[in-house]
């Protein structure tokens, strides 16, 4: 049983076919990657995955059960955190409120605080800033902010969207470190990347998605290795 | 001593001095009226910051609810169980608090049934609807009429003329203790993890949702508590002025309670409590210059809105409203 299936899955937005009928599956402990071109419906897929969009078509199952049809919060009960892309982050609320709205699922709340250490162990500048609202963190603080949150949420999928976007490269680097660290513990990860070259690096298998299609699907060093995928996506 | 306690002596030290000096004349019966006023607006005001304040709706029908929490609440004590002004108060207070209790679970569930349909919705159809609701109301109260005769009494709603002969139940204490437990319910309520989750909807609904965050519930409960208090609200201050009107329902009184909310601050119980007591005590001062005042008024608010567009407030409270961990939060960001 997979941990992540989606069969045949198509989402429009009104009369624009957005993801025209794809089929994936994430396997438990995985980093599997959706890479393609703006507008080829990635986001989309992720925010199908997380109850934000309906599907016209196709099913998505989560450890074998139907979610398909679940509301976004019964999603994030059962154990898939999405990151948005832009991140998403409450600005007005100070660090520690966004983190403590993470937990809002949880039912073992007498274990959070322990979770608070080990989340500020890995983001130690989210402990020196816990006091700060939000909004005055640097772009790369939100982005681990936002990666935090869904730490503390304990879920068992974490949906990454965009998480490299408008970071300096050396922020994009620690992201990246970060996510294969939380992935060694063992968090099952799908990640969204229009940067396909640095995403193939830490993950285990990806698909390449074309204007609502999947074209190309295989583990990393194959899609890194395949001459179409590197003239289209990572730059020759 | 912990700030806590100097609260409790505070609001002991207020209830006190405003006890002896009306029992020995030293204060007179307008001042306390105007001070139980400044009350009722406060529970009326609080409530509505939890719905527009702090859940990010936008309610304009706040008054329709009070409204019918009065009616609710005005028609039990006179119609139901005859209470007149002959009655002795400590046989007419249980009747009281029972018609208050009435009132709040009325106005509740008018609020669930309003909130219900609409909150499924994003986007201002909530201000529509309810200033279509506060409107309803207003002409409802307006046609209904019920007659009873209680001893001399001849009694009924009224229909425009409004439900009369309310017996004056509202005393100070009663008064003082519904504000009190509207003020620690909602201030307890929006620092618990329920009160968070509707900040959160007011910051950012998608990331809401992606907290697990159940939006409709959350907007439904907060739309529904805030309506629960404002029935009591309407209630006390039927038992207060002793009258009720159908045009106390309308918009106009809406707009006024809306004015206390964004005047103290969106999300802030302190400023909604300073800008309720302050409006109230202003628009007493300036009765001397008649309609002028409406002008002052008017252009007073307009001078705070430039000045301070976030409300007296902003989203700050007093240190004795905040727990113990956003009260060291605020002391290092205000250091």
């Amino acid at each position: 049983m997979s941990m992540l299936e989606v069969q045949d899955l198509e989402v429009s937005y009104g009369a624009i076919r957005a993801v025209k009928g794809i089929s994936f599956t994430v396997e438990k402990g995985e980093i599997v990657t959706l890479i393609g071109a703006n507008g080829a419906g990635k986001s989309t897929t992720l925010r199908t995955i997380s109850g934000l969009l309906k599907p016209q078509r196709g099913k998505i199952l989560y450890q074998g059960q139907d979610i398909t049809e679940l509301p976004p919060h019964r999603i994030v009960e059962l154990g898939i955190n999405h990151v948005p892309e832009g991140r998403g982050i409450f600005t007005n609320l100070t660090v520690w409120e966004n983190l403590m709205l993470a937990t809002y699922t949880r039912k073992d709340r007498s274990r959070i605080q322990e979770d608070f250490e080990q989340v500020f162990t890995i983001f130690p500048r989210l402990k020196e800033r816990s006091s700060q609202s939000a909004g005055t963190l640097s772009g790369g603080e939100q982005q681990m902010l936002s990666v935090a949150r869904a730490l503390m949420t304990k879920g068992e999928v974490m949906l990454l969207d965009e998480p490299s976007m408008g970071l300096a490269p050396v922020l994009v680097d620690e992201i990246f470190r970060i996510l294969r660290e939380i992935n060694r513990q063992g968090k099952t990860i799908l990640l969204v990347e229009q940067n396909a070259y640095r995403a193939l690096e830490i993950a285990h298998r990806g698909y390449v998605f074309e204007t609502g299609n999947i074209v190309y699907a295989g583990t990393a060093s194959e899609l890194q290795n395949n001459e179409a995928v590197k003239k289209a996506y990572l730059g020759g | 001593m912990k700030p806590t306690t100097y609260t409790i002596l505070g609001l002991l030290a207020f209830y006190a001095v405003v006890m002896v000096t009306s029992a020995v004349g030293l204060m007179n019966d307008y001042i306390l009226r105007v001070i139980n006023l400044m009350m009722i607006n406060i529970i009326l005001g609080v409530s509505l910051n939890l719905i527009n304040g702090y859940t990010g709706l936008f309610s304009v029908g706040h008054a329709g609810f009070m409204i019918v929490g009065g009616y609710v609440a005005g028609f039990m004590t006179t119609l139901l169980f005859g209470i007149t002004k002959d009655t002795p108060y400590w046989e007419a207070l249980p009747m009281f608090l029972v018609a208050i209790l009435a009132a709040a679970l009325v106005s509740a569930l008018v609020g669930f049934i309003i909130g219900l349909p609409v909150l499924r919705l994003t986007d201002d159809y909530l201000a529509i609807v309810t200033i279509g609701f506060g409107e309803i109301i207003r002409v409802i109260f307006n046609f209904i009429t019920f007659k009873k005769k209680v001893g001399n009494w001849e009694l009924d709603i009224g229909g425009p003329r409004g439900l009369l002969g309310i017996p004056p139940l509202s005393n100070f204490t009663v008064i003082f203790l519904f504000t009190l437990f509207t003020v620690i319910f909602i201030r307890n309520f929006v620092f618990s993890r329920h009160g968070r989750a509707c900040i959160a909807i007011r910051e950012n609904e998608v990331a809401a949702h992606m907290m697990g965050i159940p939006i409709t519930r959350y907007k439904v409960l907060a739309f529904v508590l805030g309506s629960t208090f404002a029935g009591i609200g309407g209630a006390l201050l039927a038992h207060f002025i002793q009258l009720l009107h159908p045009t106390m329902g309308g918009f106009m009184k809406s707009v006024e309670y809306l004015i206390i909310v964004y005047l103290g601050g969106m999300g802030s119980i302190s400023g909604t409590i300073v800008a309720a007591a302050a409006l109230t005590g202003l628009s007493e001062l300036l009765r001397p210059i008649g309609e002028l005042r409406m002008v002052l008024y008017g252009a007073l608010l307009v001078v705070l809105m430039l000045k301070r567009p976030g409300g007296l407030m902003g989203q700050r409270e007093f240190p004795f409203l905040l727990p113990e961990r956003e009260r060291k939060i605020y002391a290092l960001q205000n250091r």
